[in-house]
């Protein structure tokens, strides 16, 4: 106990001594979390928008309205043909063009019917469908409200109508920082724990006091507790920080139990810290140690589901993520954050996370040897 | 008959095919001071890397401090000191910190750390420098104290691995001083240099050439074996017949 004791006053020393580190450890996650979050959004707003109305009647500007009275679309411009339209879009002056046919007001008022045309600029073609959703929304809209105004009762059939009222559960507002931010503290307490323990013992190799640590009586379980442990409360007070700032800056709820959220983030915590120090153990300097860390970093926040739903990856991606302890950390955060989900509800990823920590710790522990072989 | 405190019997270490030392046999009586040299890759840092139990041996027998290397490497590593050729401490702790620390993990209980610390910093004149971090302390004291803290749990052997590399030669001398006063108590030093005027200091020398012993005895015995004035001379000698040097 005594020896861990002094191992861990060490350790705590050297990293608060670390003028270089403290940024990157104290100051550095919490702006990435700050900005990530106002960024990272699926959600659209003020899409630049280009009219092509070759009707030039009261309907057709009404419907023009509809789209700028929204609030998604901006409109950057007016053209009369196809070809200047899609100039706009090639310029990327426009991302939705709305082409309003010659004759769309009688068309309207003596058949029922009258197409419009909507270009969309679909290069990411998950904006784009975001984009038709709200256009056509806006066009559904029109034909509700005004349309059955402008038309006289009796000159149009009306068929039965299906009305679809959808609610959102969980997040009701349907605000995405409420959705990312969970997940993005989790990213930015899986790189602390990652990157600190990763360098750690390689630090020492490469100074060469490692030598001086092993010619002593100490044991191996004593030096990487004393060694992890420290790592283990920053990660958690990163954790609490990034907490804080959901609360207070962000309104993300809270509807589970803190104390769970804990619970959870001290058990993935040994999986990070146990996984950086195998990586430390394996490699010969500092840089080794980050490169690999690196790697496993992208991979683990490209299948988390963070930034992309896990649905809708390939099949085998999505049970390739089942191996990711991000993917399941996420998931927790999210789940009893925004849903107020309880241990029984995450007993399945929680056991996952417990086995991994096992697992990590273990080889950890086995591939640090005091004697070279 | 006094059982040496260092013994080893056939000690080998094979780096694939390469012999970094071939069946080294030799013993170390308790209060010595034992030279140990080599050119560059001779294999002397083999050696010492696996008598402290930093490196497993391939083959052959040793024992430190009366204990097996192989068996009892935890009750060996009670026993002695180390001190690298790589500066061992802590650049980022303070000379106090530094000295605390190594004693705690070697399970110093308080009241002996702080006794311990207090007489230290007296002896090397170091107590204005007590709270001044490591990287700010010239390489000659850094090395003193490395030396010192290497010492602190009264080790019955001290391995001390080109101990002073880069100090000019008063330093060097102050740092016998030191070897001397240990050794007085009781303490083995098992030293490896690259200074043959150091090699003079020793109470008996092992020459290493090709991970083999060349030599093995006392300086003058040495000198007088070789014909020669000096350690130096000695040294050649023998690297000479090395057909690699």
């Amino acid at each position: 106990m005594r020896t861990i004791f002094f191992i861990l006053q060490k350790e705590f020393l050297q990293i608060f001594r670390n003028r270089g580190m403290l940024p990157i450890i104290f100051v550095l996650p919490f702006i990435q979390l700050v900005i990530l979050s106002y960024a990272a959004t699926f959600d659209i707003s003020r899409v630049p928008f280009h009219l092509q109305d070759r009707d030039h009647s009261v309907t057709s500007r009404l419907l023009a309205e509809k789209f700028t009275a929204s609030g998604y679309f901006i409109l950057t411009g007016y053209s009369a043909s196809d070809k200047e339209s899609q100039s706009e879009l090639v310029r990327r002056n426009a991302d939705l063009v709305l082409v309003i046919p010659s004759g769309f007001e009688r068309d309207l008022v003596t058949t029922g019917h009258a197409p419009v045309q909507l270009m969309i600029n679909a290069e990411d073609g998950f904006s784009a469908g975001v984009i038709q959703t709200y256009a056509s929304e806006i066009v559904a809209d029109f034909n509700q409200g005004e349309l059955k105004r402008l038309i006289p009762s009796g000159a149009v059939e009306v068929a039965g109508e299906i009305g679809m009222v959808s609610s959102s559960w969980y997040n009701p507002e349907l605000k995405y920082t409420h959705y990312m931010v969970p997940g993005i503290i989790v990213i930015l307490v899986t790189l602390i724990g990652l990157f600190l323990s990763g360098m750690n013992v390689v630090r020492e190799r490469e100074i060469g006091t490692i030598d001086q640590i092993n010619v002593t009586p100490i044991k191996r379980y004593q030096f990487i507790t004393g060694k992890l442990l420290p790592l283990w409360i920053i990660g958690l007070g990163e954790l609490s920080v990034g907490l804080l700032i959901a609360r207070l800056l962000f309104h993300v709820p809270m509807l589970g139990s803190y104390a769970l959220v804990y619970l959870v983030a001290g058990i993935y915590l040994l999986v990070v810290l146990g996984m950086g120090l195998l990586i430390s153990t394996v490699t010969e300097t500092q840089q080794q140690a980050m490169f690999i860390a690196w790697f496993f970093m992208v991979i683990f926040t490209l299948l988390s589901g963070l930034f992309t739903s896990i649905e809708s990856m390939p099949h085998w991606a999505q049970i390739m993520t089942m191996l990711n302890p991000v993917r399941h950390f996420v998931d927790i955060m999210r789940r009893v954050m925004l849903k107020g989900s309880g241990i029984a509800e995450i007993a399945i990823p929680l056991l996952i996370l417990t086995l991994f920590a096992a697992l990590m710790l273990a080889l950890a522990v086995n591939r640090y040897r005091k004697v070279s072989e | 008959m006094v059982k040496p405190v260092i013994f080893t019997d056939k000690l080998t270490r094979r780096f694939g095919d390469f012999i970094a030392v071939d069946e080294l046999s030799f013993s170390v009586d308790k209060g010595e001071i034992f030279g140990f040299l080599g050119a560059n890759g001779a294999g002397k840092t083999t050696a010492i890397r696996m008598l402290t139990g930093l490196l497993t041996p391939s083959t052959g027998a040793a024992s430190v401090a009366g204990f097996d290397l192989y068996t009892e490497s935890e009750k060996v590593k009670r026993n002695i000191g180390y001190m690298s050729q790589r500066f061992s401490l802590y650049d980022d702790l303070t000379v106090k910190e530094n000295i605390r620390f190594f004693a705690g993990i070697y399970g110093l209980t308080d009241t002996a750390i702080r006794e311990k610390s207090a007489k230290l910093l007296e002896t090397l004149d170091l107590q204005h420098a007590a709270n001044t971090l490591l990287r700010s302390l010239p390489l000659g004291w850094k090395q003193k104290l490395a030396f010192s803290v290497a010492i602190l749990h009264e080790p019955k052997i001290v391995f001390l691995d080109e101990p002073t590399g880069g100090v000019d030669p008063i330093t060097r001398r102050r740092f016998w001083d030191m070897i001397y006063e240990a050794s007085e108590k009781g303490v083995t030093v098992f030293v490896t240099t690259h200074y043959m005027d150091e090699a003079e200091y020793c109470d008996r020398i092992s020459i290493m050439v090709d991970g083999r012993v060349a030599a093995l005895d006392t300086p003058e015995a040495l000198k007088r074996q070789h014909g020669v004035e000096s350690m130096n001379e000695v040294f050649i000698n023998l690297a000479r017949h090395d057909k690699t040097f």
